[in-house]
């Protein structure tokens, strides 16, 4: 299984979770069918014209329907945002396999859904809605909505236990570190360029190749750069994670996000930044370190609020071996590779875990706040959007590019604080696959359905969408693709022993046969072929009477196949040369008839056929095989 | 035939300037580049000429792999690129590469300034040198070319401490390096899987010793500092700046602050701080119980432990000082030793192995008057002790790793020869491998005989495996298949594959045999006996009678006819091809005897 990631897109249906009680969303009017109809006032809530559940926020699981999960061995996770689903994979399906994935993405990862888990949990909420999931009332609805999907698998959020649990189950791997699975395929994990940690893999076995290209980067910013040169020579190429804002420059939207931020902050207001807690924010502050003395923001505060926030300051500084070359020699000095350790230390940047305790003590306005969840469904920055939300002066902007503003929004309208929209998504764009696929030349090319097409809001633009010849095979949720490689080797080892045995004899130039009989064994399905065993000794001394079916020959001494033809000219010389005599060659219509009249054997020659018939007179019958075999070849 | 050969330059039979030549599968590794702490001329680097008398070292080496910073194990190594000449590869870990030049530039420093030494590498040769290393990530497969490629495990001994896999095609060795197989208050144990390497190149440092718990020499070491200090005393301990040193300081901060101790801690040489530094940020290669707590507490953060400064030295009361070098043979633990040596109340802990021809050596082997230079004689009072803290394996350590890893044979390097001997032997007996210890310039060839992959036609594979899976295939099977070999590409087919290929067209072999019986009944019955018989007789094989009158046996088809002047005689014909030859002549002769006397 490739990837295991979960679809939070859903909880944009759900009203956010304020961390301190929120007059204005408690008092929001239930939402009433068009005749009236209030049966669902209690789950449903209207807020500026869209509808929002009332309810404990709901993710989209991966499809588990349609296959056994408990036949799935292994799992490889790309990176620390695609493995979000794994408890739900992991802890309630029959799995008991194998996840793979590198040291940082599961630190990273976990600190991600600890956050995740802590987000959610320190508001408990009594209510939990299901009345409108019903299909017959799904339909009543108004979009989104109406037109949710597998609405009836969305689930709750995991526990503390079950992530604990889920990532027991990871064994952690190394970039370039080749994994055997059970002895049939070699898997690898490649550098992607995109995160800490974050892999490509190879899954490939003697013969065949195959690429799994998954949230990789070419820019430069602070993981280390992509491995392109390993994923040549690939049968199939599987491309998936590209990026989903393909419009925008990540650079110019970087200089975007600090001009706003500034200028926000010199007249007076507050600066929000919903982001996840490890990842860009990492590339912010650094760019915030070049830009705020010269912006001359130095007693501007920065905020950096997450129940994980100090876990993954810290953790950004020992993973240097993952790092872009720049941050690694920092390391040898050595010094901390990013520079927002500076930032604490001089006291720019504060940490919290949250807005409760020493936060409220340190609060100081105007400033800047990092915080989550960038759903805006739940987390601190819940509580920032409405407390800040009604003056012009503040600003959120928006850098992670998996939620629409726009719906992240929704909820809070009208809203009257700027809102930017600056969206910093790293990883390939179109003019990128391109070069890379040119690059790197895979026989096929397999990607979701959405990458072969432009994308519906700009129809026009031909240029947004992958180009490759030949064109990329599509797929889409729940579709099944057979990749179109036929596997016609494997690898077997043929033992010194063996191999010294064997009598090579060159058919054409440049090509040698050698025919081989050897005892196959196999094991972990590695192959091996061993000597035949010596034929057992006949057991001297006594004579045993033995029955007649321990004489039976045995018939896994396999004879080879002949090839050739026989002249018939020489074969009745060589026939007369051993003593044969009184010989007689008739024509027939597809060669020959050899009489041994004195014999009373007949031998019929074809092209490619002989046939030799006489009585039972054994001795003749050898004498005449070897002759004919003397014209033919064996393999 | 091919081959593995081992030619140690340094540390055969001996301890210091690791340095071993392998050739495999045509591949030249040198493994280690180190100095000798027991030599100050010619000898204390590896004679680099054994490798070739008048190429180029670049030209004859593949690569070089530094196991780990220690100098003993890297110390060389500018000298050996840079003033001998080597351009190639040079394979470390991070943390390796990181430390490496730190500690080379701090013994250029003592040679050159202290000791005066001329025709030493510079500081620009380090910097150049270190240019030409490729740091390596654990469990990485390099490919140092398309045949070679080398895979980096944990060894635990240091920080940044590796083993390595050397792999050409089905041949391997593996290098330990320095290793520890139980872990420590910093680092944990070394590992590696069953990679059944065809050599093991292991170290054999304490090829005799089987140490005790690690927790009674803590509590020992414990004791004897509290002691030493409550009646007033200095406790000098000589350590290397990275790796005991820091094992030995976490440990005392805890007791410290266990025990509420005020007396002074200090660490002397500037590197202490930028070492506990290097911990830090490579804190992914300590301990499990380090990397899990590292966000609510970083174990290198000290606080009981300052900088030393020289003159503390001078001061009145009871202070425990860490100074370097570990081996008491020049610099600032050298210079402390010499002041504190003549009370009584002092102690020095040598927390590690001394190299001969070290003071550190001396002094543990009882000498109490030492020559020092310019004919100072200095008289030993101070309490000498000696506690095994280095990080190598132990006996046991050595022999579980063997166990592990399980080779076919073993090499020891980086021990004594007598120690090794014994070592050798236990090896030998308990794993039945055979298993050297060269000396230095001595070479090892180990004949291998390495098995040869080819390409198998996955048609004729799933055939042959679908039949040996039958339940009474109890004999081996034997597989049939012919091996095509073209320009280096080798693929071993079924026989009608090849032929197939080849664009050849199979000849057919065939035989048919008459075979007469005195039957007077119709044909049909007289095939119907030949069924019954061969039934019962061949209980093994599948016999047929087919619907058209004849019987098959196998793929041996026995047809009755009548004989066309005797009605008293059938002629039996029976026909087979070449392949069935055996079971054909065989059925023959069977029949030639007759069938048995049809019931009535």
């Amino acid at each position: 299984m490739l990837d295991c990631g979960l679809d939070m897109t859903s909880t944009l249906n759900f009203l956010p979770l304020p961390l301190v009680q929120s007059p204005r969303l408690s008092n929001l009017p239930g939402w009433s069918l068009k005749d009236g109809n209030a049966f669902l006032d209690k789950e449903l809530k209207e807020c500026s014209g869209h509808v929002f559940v009332d309810s404990v926020p709901e993710f989209c699981l991966p499809e588990t329907e349609l296959i056994d999960l408990s036949t799935v061995d292994v799992i490889l996770i790309s990176n620390y945002h695609c493995m979000m689903a794994l408890p739900y994979i992991t802890e309630h399906t029959g799995f008991t396999g194998t996840v793979y994935a590198t040291e940082p993405t599961v630190q990273i990862g976990r600190l991600l859904m600890e956050e995740l888990v802590n987000f959610i949990e320190r508001v408990p909420k009594a209510q939990s809605a299901s009345l409108w999931k019903n299909k017959d009332i799904q339909r009543l609805l108004p979009s989104p909505l109406k037109d949710a999907v597998e609405v009836s698998t969305w689930r709750r959020c995991y526990t503390m236990q079950e992530v604990n649990s889920a990532l027991s189950k990871i064994q952690l791997v190394g970039y370039s570190q080749k994994i055997e699975l059970f002895g049939a395929v070699q898997v690898t994990p490649l550098s992607s360029g995109y995160a800490l940690g974050s892999s490509n893999w190879i899954i490939q076995s003697h013969y065949e190749k195959v690429s799994y290209v998954s949230g990789s980067s070419l820019l430069t910013t602070h993981p280390q750069p992509m491995d392109q040169a390993s994923l040549k020579n690939s049968d199939v190429l599987v491309l998936t994670g590209l990026t989903q804002i393909p419009t925008a420059n990540p650079d110019g939207m970087v200089g975007e996000f600090c001009s706003n931020l500034a200028l926000t902050v010199r007249n007076g207001g507050n600066v929000l930044v919903p982001c996840y807690p490890s990842g860009v924010i990492y590339d912010l502050l650094e760019c915030l370190y070049q830009y705020i003395d010269s912006a001359g923001l130095s007693n501007i505060p920065f905020y950096f609020i997450s129940p994980v926030a100090n876990s993954s300051l810290e953790f950004s500084q020992i993973f240097a071996e993952w790092l872009c070359h720049n941050k690694q020699s920092k390391v040898y000095l050595p010094e901390p590779p990013f520079p927002h350790a500076e930032l604490i230390q001089t006291n720019k940047l504060k940490h919290y875990p949250s807005i409760h305790g020493d936060f409220s003590n340190d609060f100081r306005q105007p400033c800047v706040v990092f915080t989550g969840h960038p759903s805006l469904r739940f987390g601190d920055v819940v509580h920032f959007m409405e407390l800040w939300g009604k003056s012009s002066l503040n600003t959120v902007i928006f850098t992670e590019p998996d939620f629409s503003y726009l719906e992240a929004l929704a909820p809070y309208q009208p809203l009257a604080m700027k809102c930017i929209y600056c969206p910093i998504d790293t990883r390939l764009n179109f003019i990128q696959v391109s070069k890379l696929l040119k690059e790197v030349q895979p026989l096929h090319v397999v990607c979701p359905e959405q990458y072969t097409q432009p994308p519906p809001a700009q129809s026009h633009r031909m240029d947004l969408m992958i180009d490759c010849q030949p064109p990329a095979m599509s797929y889409r949720r729940a579709d099944v693709l057979a990749l179109p490689f036929k596997r016609r080797y494997e690898k077997i080892e043929i033992m010194p022993e063996l191999a010294d045995s064997l009598v090579p004899m060159e058919i054409k130039p440049g090509i040698s046969l050698a025919t081989v009989s050897a005892v196959l064994h196999t094991k972990d399905n590695k192959h091996v072929l061993q000597p035949p065993p010596r034929p057992a000794q006949p057991t001297s001394g006594k004579k045993r009477k033995q029955r007649v079916s321990e004489d039976v020959p045995d018939c896994q001494v396999l004879k080879p196949l002949l090839s050739g033809s026989i002249p018939v000219e020489q074969f009745v010389q060589t026939l007369e040369k051993h003593g044969f005599s009184d010989i007689k060659v008739e024509d027939t219509a597809k060669g020959h008839i050899v009489l041994l009249q004195e014999a009373e054997t007949l031998i019929q020659i074809e092209e490619d056929s002989t046939h030799i018939i006489c009585d039972n007179d054994e001795m003749l019958r050898v004498r005449l095989r070897d002759l004919v075999l003397k014209f033919l070849q064996k393999f | 035939m091919p081959e593995i050969r081992v030619t140690p330059l340094g540390a055969g039979q001996d301890v210091g300037r690791s340095c071993i030549l392998v050739s495999i599968a045509g591949k030249n590794v040198m493994l280690d580049c180190g100095m000798h702490m027991g030599f100050n001329d010619d000898r204390r680097f590896p004679d680099f000429s054994y490798i070739t008398q008048n190429g180029r070292l670049t030209d004859f080496l593949d690569c070089v792999i530094i196991s780990h910073f220690h100098l003993d194990h890297c110390g060389a190594l500018p000298y050996f690129s840079e003033m001998v000449g080597y351009d190639g590869p040079i394979y470390m870990t991070h943390p390796t590469q990181a430390i490496c030049p730190i500690l080379l530039e701090d013994y250029r420093k003592i040679a050159v300034d202290k000791k005066g030494e001329a025709n030493f590498f510079t500081s620009q040769m380090i910097k150049d040198c270190m240019k030409k290393v490729v740091a390596v990530h654990l469990h990485q497969t390099v490919q140092v070319d398309d045949e070679l490629e080398i895979k980096a495990y944990y060894a635990g001994h240091v920080l940044g401490a590796a083993m390595f896999q050397i792999k050409v095609g089905s041949e391997s060795v593996v290098y330990t390096g320095d290793y520890n197989m139980t872990p420590d208050r910093h680092l944990g144990a070394a590992w590696i899987d069953k990679c059944r390497p065809n050599l093991l190149i292991t170290e054999s440092t304490y090829a005799t010793t089987i140490r005790d718990s690690k927790r009674c020499r803590e509590r020992d070491f414990l004791k004897k500092v509290h002691e030493t200090v409550e009646r007033g005393g200095k406790v000098l301990i000589p350590v290397f700046a990275l790796g005991r040193a820091q094992e030995l300081c976490i440990l005392l901060e805890t007791f410290w602050e266990r025990m509420n101790l005020k007396v002074p801690i200090y660490f002397s040489t500037g590197l202490t701080e930028k070492a506990n530094h290097y911990y830090k940020l490579f804190i992914t290669w300590t301990n499990q119980k380090i990397r899990k707590t590292f966000v609510q507490r970083n174990m290198f953060e000290f606080k009981h432990i300052k900088a030393f400064d020289r003159a503390f030295a001078d001061n009145p009361g009871p202070m425990v000082v860490f100074a370097t070098p570990g081996m008491l043979h020049a610099g600032q633990s050298l210079q402390i030793f010499r002041k504190w040596a003549g009370n009584e109340k002092n102690m020095v802990i040598m927390p590690g192995y001394c190299v001969q021809g070290t003071v550190g050596h001396k002094i543990l082997s009882g000498q109490r008057k030492l020559e020092m230079e310019g004919r100072q004689v200095l008289e030993v009072k101070m309490q000498v002790e000696y506690m095994s803290f280095s990080a190598h394996a132990d006996a046991k350590g050595i022999m579980q790793l063997v166990g592990q890893a399980e080779p076919e044979r073993v090499l020891l390097v980086h021990g004594e020869a007598k120690k090794m001997e014994f070592l050798r032997q236990k090896i030998e007996q308990e794993f039945r491998v055979s298993c050297y210890m060269p000396a230095n310039g001595e070479t090892v060839t180990l004949p291998t005989s390495p098995s040869i992959p080819v390409g198998i036609s996955l048609g004729l594979l799933k055939r042959e495996m679908a039949q040996g899976l039958l339940p009474e295939a109890k004999k081996p099977r034997l597989l049939h298949g012919t091996l095509v070999m073209k320009d280096s590409s080798f693929r071993l087919v079924s026989s009608e594959q090849a032929l197939k290929e080849l664009g050849l067209a199979e000849h057919q072999l065939r035989f048919t045999c008459r075979v007469h019986l005195q039957d007077t009944r119709k044909e049909q019955e007289t095939a119907l006996r030949v069924y019954s018989h061969l039934k019962s007789t061949l209980k093994d094989h599948c016999v047929q009678h087919l619907p058209d009158g004849s019987v098959t046996v196998e793929s041996i088809l026995i047809q009755a006819a009548a004989h066309s002047e005797d009605p008293g005689t059938k002629v039996l014909l029976v026909s087979w091809t070449y392949q069935d030859e055996e079971l054909g002549s065989f059925l023959t002769a069977l029949l030639k005897k007759g069938l048995p006397q049809a019931p009535s």
